[in-house]
């Protein structure tokens, strides 16, 4: 078993997965050291939301290794690894409706010390606090996504898994999220995020991989993202 | 007034007293029911032989360890309810990720079995369980004559049922048991541990059944047949309430106590059909259920 870097937060080797019989990651190898943001970039179907589950433990079937601060997920259920200090914002942002907003941000429990507290994400999200006391499907796209993002800044987590936080939203809002993204790094967080949109991307990562059919087949990091731009928009088919 | 419409006070009050004794047992029943279906997917169809565990339970435990109803409204929901937690882990968890028909088999098939073994045991004509010495009497409220035993089981069923809606609605707990009701897999992705919860959720539901038996066992006979005679009915409550809504099968449970009650008084040939036909038409006007959301 290779040693683990410490410097390294979360380490996925020859991860494979399966849904029932099919076989979705085909080995898929990336690392994400501690701090920073990282992106998997990928077209519509190419297993990023599995990556990500896969992670989580939600998707159970999977082989390989992905070690969290040196510890092995693999064989773990999802809520003992929530529990080491990883939190997921899935893409269908996963709102309960027969919670109000409020109930909806501490719902997840706190899993390690130096969680922000409740003040803390009203001050970072001033609209969830305008709309606590509102059925949690009751919301806008924009304030959905806000509020599954501040769902998982209480709990402690060190690891944030964020799929997608930018689809189909307006752009002005996607600002935001950029900015909420920049403040998160700011404040210590390392960030595994799912993007289609490498543009948005380049505004908040450090480093990127290219995932095509359950494997990773590229990386760059951010600062060469602009002498790569053609070859990207041939991964990504835009 | 009551002599206009040709009815005696005592006859109509006393009808809608024994409607709304049935009607506590109806939510009580039903309210286990619609958590566990909510939580788990499982139409728990042994939830009437749970009931009936209830009730011979405490017989057992008055007739061969003097012990007493006070002690078994306690201990035959705990007993009941750890039997319900052992079927969950030993067999219904293996079929979460089945139809929904598997659960539905396997409980009914349970509900047959116990049902057997206790007809085996006790035959079919039921064991007579007696009224708690404090509870014994009544009260003439005037218009009518209370029986203190069937206050009593009002009073626990609405304070039972009003706790359970009070935590699932108040509480952290409650909170997890929406959420999981909603998405057991992003709530478990979270850190809660929810096939636990699942487990003591179906070992409550269960207790609820048992604590009904319990409570039931003074007032009707205890007998292998009580819990397939009522759960007829009940399914058809939480049909009515809609599938899975809590508050809606506690209301539902009493309002259609209340209302065999009155058909009883104004109808007396349809009481052992109304609720079944008014199951019938809210089924044709609104499939999910008064309180069920459409999904
Ligand atoms: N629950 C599922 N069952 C079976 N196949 C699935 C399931 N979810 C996703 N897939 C398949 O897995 C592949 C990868 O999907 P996904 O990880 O969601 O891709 P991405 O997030 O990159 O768009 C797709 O081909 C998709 O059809
Ligand atoms: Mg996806």
């Amino acid at each position: 078993m290779p040693e683990s870097n410490p410097a390294l937060q979360l380490e996925v080797s020859d991860l494979h997965a399966h849904y029932g019989e099919s076989h979705i990651l085909h080995g898929m190898n990336f690392a994400v050291p501690k701090g920073e943001v990282v992106t998997l970039l990928g077209r519509n179907g190419a297993g990023k939301t599995t990556t990500m589950k896969a992670i989580m433990g939600i998707v159970q079937k999977r082989g390989g290794s992905i070690r969290f601060e040196g510890q092995e997920l693999v064989g773990l259920p999802s809520n003992r690894i929530a529990r080491l200090g990883l939190a997921y914002c899935p893409e269908e942002r996963g709102i309960f409706s027969s919670l109000n907003v409020t109930e909806n941000i501490l719902l997840p429990p706190a899993v390690k010390p130096g969680g922000m507290s409740l003040e803390e994400i009203h001050g970072l999200f001033p609209r969830l606090k305008e709309r606590g006391g509102s059925q949690g499907t009751k919301l806008s796209g924009g304030e959905a996504q806000m509020l599954a993002i501040a769902r998982i800044l209480r709990t402690g987590a060190s690891l944030l898994l964020l799929d997608e936080p930018t689809e189909g939203l307006a752009p002005l809002i996607v600002q935001q999220i950029g900015d909420i993204i920049r403040g998160l790094k700011g404040r210590g967080y390392t960030i595994l995020l799912v993007e289609q949109n490498f543009r948005f991307a380049a505004t908040v990562a450090d480093r990127h991989f290219v995932v095509e059919n359950g494997v990773v087949v590229d990386w760059l990091p951010n600062d060469q993202i602009e002498q790569s731009t053609e070859k990207l928009k041939r991964y990504l088919g835009v | 007034m009551f002599e206009l419409i040709g009815i005696p006070p005592q006859a109509l009050f006393g009808q809608m007293l024994l409607g709304l004794i049935n009607g506590a047992f109806y939510a009580v029943l039903s309210l286990g029911l619609a958590l566990i279906f909510g939580l788990l997917n499982v139409i728990n169809f042994t939830h009437g032989a749970q009931y009936m565990l209830g009730a011979y339970v405490a017989w057992l435990l008055l007739n061969f360890l003097g012990i007493n109803y006070w002690l078994a409204l306690v201990l035959a929901p705990v007993v009941v309810g750890a039997f319900g937690i052992l079927l969950e882990r030993l067999m219904l968890r293996k079929l979460y990720h089945l139809d929904h028909l598997y659960g539905l088999l396997l409980t009914f098939g349970l509900a047959l079995i116990i049902e057997g073994v206790f007809r085996n045991l006790y035959g079919i004509s039921g064991q007579s369980y007696p009224v708690p010495p404090v509870l014994t009497g009544g009260y003439n409220l005037g218009f009518m004559f209370l029986p203190l035993y069937r206050g009593w089981v009002v009073f626990v069923s609405l304070v039972v049922c009003l706790g359970t809606w009070l935590v699932i609605e108040k509480t952290k707990l409650g909170s997890y048991l929406r959420a999981g009701t909603e998405n057991p897999t992003l709530v478990q992705a979270f850190g809660i541990n929810v096939p636990r919860m699942i487990t003591l959720t179906y070992g409550f539901g269960v207790g609820l059944a048992a604590l009904a038996g319990v409570l039931a066992a003074p007032i009707y006979q205890v007998k292998p047949t009580m819990g397939a005679d009522m759960i007829i009915v009940v399914f058809a409550v939480v049909v009515i309430g809609g599938m899975g809504s809590i508050m809606g099968s506690v209301v539902t449970g009493f309002m259609l106590g209340l209302l065999e009650g009155l058909t009883k008084v104004f109808y007396p040939e349809a009481s052992n059909t109304v609720i079944f036909v008014v199951m019938a038409v809210v089924l044709l006007i609104k499939p999910a259920g008064l309180f069920g959301k459409a999904s």
